[in-house]
């Protein structure tokens, strides 16, 4: 539970977490399109192995591979109503593989985004999405998770539902949220509007923060405007390994490990305290996280020109932390 | 309407100050506004494709903009073409009955092996809101599918959308599938999703990466302007 993640930090003062999902099981044969959730009941054992890997390079805590096993995304393959089944069995392989790893690893169930879009822009319906979350969140606590993962979420509102439905089951939590536009969400929320958002929630999470989105630099930028915001509680920061590039038909991330050896410890001294990666990260880029941690203690916080210079540029000027640009044009009248 | 007292009666604007009116109607995504609008300016005798364009088409022209700038997001831009959409409604048969200039149509499509589809539906509705004609093929498409809908000779455009680095490689089956049948050059292709670039564009051999929705729509037109200049030289 999350008296484990406390214990944790107390002890050592951040976390690392895992790397990438998909990529490292496309490396496994995952097919593109395939439902990665599927493989839980396919191929257990390989499941297992994705798991082992993050545990072998040194992370103290791995997601489940239930990122995509909601109602919701699992509809697309027809296979909607295993999804507390599914989830529960990337949970009970993550327990097996936790156990056995001789020290204290968590066991983080992840939940990734419905894939819709919410009333009344959207379709989703508040009380439809909870419903979603809430079969996931038991399945994976059903198969032993320590902590439930919401992950990539875009939408407050979506963001909201998650929250809500963990907490009819009363499980706790973690929950990110991917700034892929300008520094914001797809739906706009800026870094310090999603410590406002936490600030004002029910069932607040343990720990809150980034994954995903464009590169390192981006990310820590958010990590900079979400700690600048003073949350009361810890902060996540797991991002890319660098940026997708096109190579001789594959795609490939530019982040190599020592980057992200970098990036690491950048992240702590931003403000994070639950640190690893996302796209792209392997577990020799984990490794070289943990090795980098740990040989050097907590700085300063950088500057954005710190973080530029050694992550690369952003992509965008600004992120929208300062408030909305004035907007330029006249308007006719307001109305509500 | 609003019971305030400086609420606007679109009947009384005059033409100029209702367009304008519609143009910031359609940026707060008031449909039934939008579509009043529509049918006050169509009563006034003004041609169908006026409306589309001088009303319609320019009020999302500056939601566009403002989407682009990081001062729109994702829901307004949504609401703006649902507002948008109610408009084109009346339009459309009239548009087809005048015989008014098409601006072009899209063919669109999230390619095979991916299942996402926001960003697509998002490109959708604003070239829809831009007054482009697009046919949607929704998600996991197969060159086949995009090749069909090609030789159907009805599109100017083809839109190729993927959200995972594992399947954005595919576009350039599509492409080179194209190039092999040598219809490539009949086409402007463009390409977009999270995990792409500009250098990713190129390398795949598309006219152009559009990086959102609202440079989808700028791209779109800026291809269709050089081909009617081309035409018409």
């Amino acid at each position: 539970m999350s008296e484990k993640l406390q214990k944790l930090l107390d002890t050592q003062g951040w976390i690392l977490t895992d790397g990438a999902t998909g990529t490292n099981l496309f490396n496994m044969g995952l097919e593109a399109g395939e439902a990665p959730e599927m493989w839980n009941d396919w191929h257990p054992d390989r499941i297992a192995k994705l798991y082992q890997g993050a545990v072998d390079a040194g992370s103290d805590m791995f997601l489940t591979n239930s990122f995509g096993g909601n109602a919701a995304r699992l509809k697309l393959h027809n296979a909607q109503s295993r999804a507390r089944e599914l989830s529960r069995i990337a949970a009970e392989i993550g327990r097996e593989v936790a156990d056995k790893a001789g020290r204290e690893v968590i066991v983080a169930g992840s939940m990734g985004p419905t894939g819709d879009i919410m009333l009344p822009v959207g379709t989703l319906s508040h009380a439809d999405a909870v419903e979603i979350f809430e079969e996931q969140a038991t399945g994976l606590m059903e198969g032993g998770a320590d902590v439930l993962w919401v992950e990539t979420i875009s939408a407050p509102e979506e963001y909201a539902a998650a929250a809500e439905a963990i907490g009819n089951i009363g499980a706790p939590w973690c929950g990110t949220m991917s700034f892929d536009t300008a520094g914001r969400t797809m739906m706009g929320v800026t870094s310090n509007g999603m410590v406002e958002m936490i600030n004002g929630m029910d069932n607040k999470p343990f720990a809150f923060g980034a994954n995903c989105g464009v590169g390192a630099s981006d990310l820590l930028r958010t990590i900079l405007g979400m700690a600048a915001a003073n949350p009361d509680r810890p902060l996540i920061a797991k991002g890319n390994a660098g940026i997708p590039k096109y190579v001789d038909g594959h795609i490939h991330y530019n982040g190599t490990p020592e980057l992200m050896a970098d990036y690491a410890v950048l992240a702590r001294d931003c403000g994070a305290s639950f640190i690893g990666g996302c796209c792209g990260t392997m577990p020799e880029h984990l490794a070289a996280m943990r090795k980098s941690l740990e040989a050097t203690q907590k700085g300063d916080k950088p500057d954005l020109a710190v973080i530029a210079e050694r992550m690369g540029g952003f992509s965008s000027e600004d992120d929208g932390t300062a408030g909305k640009p004035a907007e330029t044009r006249t308007r006719r009248r307001r109305r509500d | 309407m609003s019971e305030e007292e400086d609420e606007i009666i679109l009947s009384e604007l005059s033409d100029e100050e209702l367009t304008l009116q519609m143009h910031d109607d359609l940026y707060d995504g008031l449909k039934e506004e939008i579509e009043e609008g529509v049918n006050i300016l169509l009563e006034r005798g003004w041609q169908p494709y006026e409306v589309l364009t001088k009303a319609l088409v320019e009020g999302m022209r500056i939601v566009g903009i403002d989407f682009r700038d990081g001062i729109l997001f994702v829901p307004e831009v949504l609401l703006a073409a649902n507002a948008m959409k109610g408009g084109m409604a009346i339009l459309k048969p009239l548009l087809a009955e005048t015989g008014a200039p098409r601006l072009g149509n899209m063919v669109i499509g999230t390619v095979k092996g991916d299942i996402h589809d926001i960003g697509k539906n998002l490109v959708t509705m604003m070239m829809e809101g831009a007054g482009f004609e697009v046919k949607d093929l929704g998600i996991n498409n197969p060159v086949e599918n995009y090749i069909e809908a090609l030789e159907s000779g009805e599109f100017d455009i083809l839109g190729m959308s993927a959200l995972l680095t594992t399947t954005m490689p595919y576009m350039k089956v599509v492409i080179d599938t194209m190039v092999e049948k040598g219809m490539r050059d009949d086409y402007t292709v463009l390409v977009g999703g999270a995990p792409l670039n500009e250098e990713f564009g190129k390398a795949i051999g598309a006219d152009a990466y559009c990086r959102d929705a609202a440079v989808a729509v700028e791209t779109a037109k800026e291809f269709m302007a050089k081909k009617h200049n081309q035409v018409s030289a």
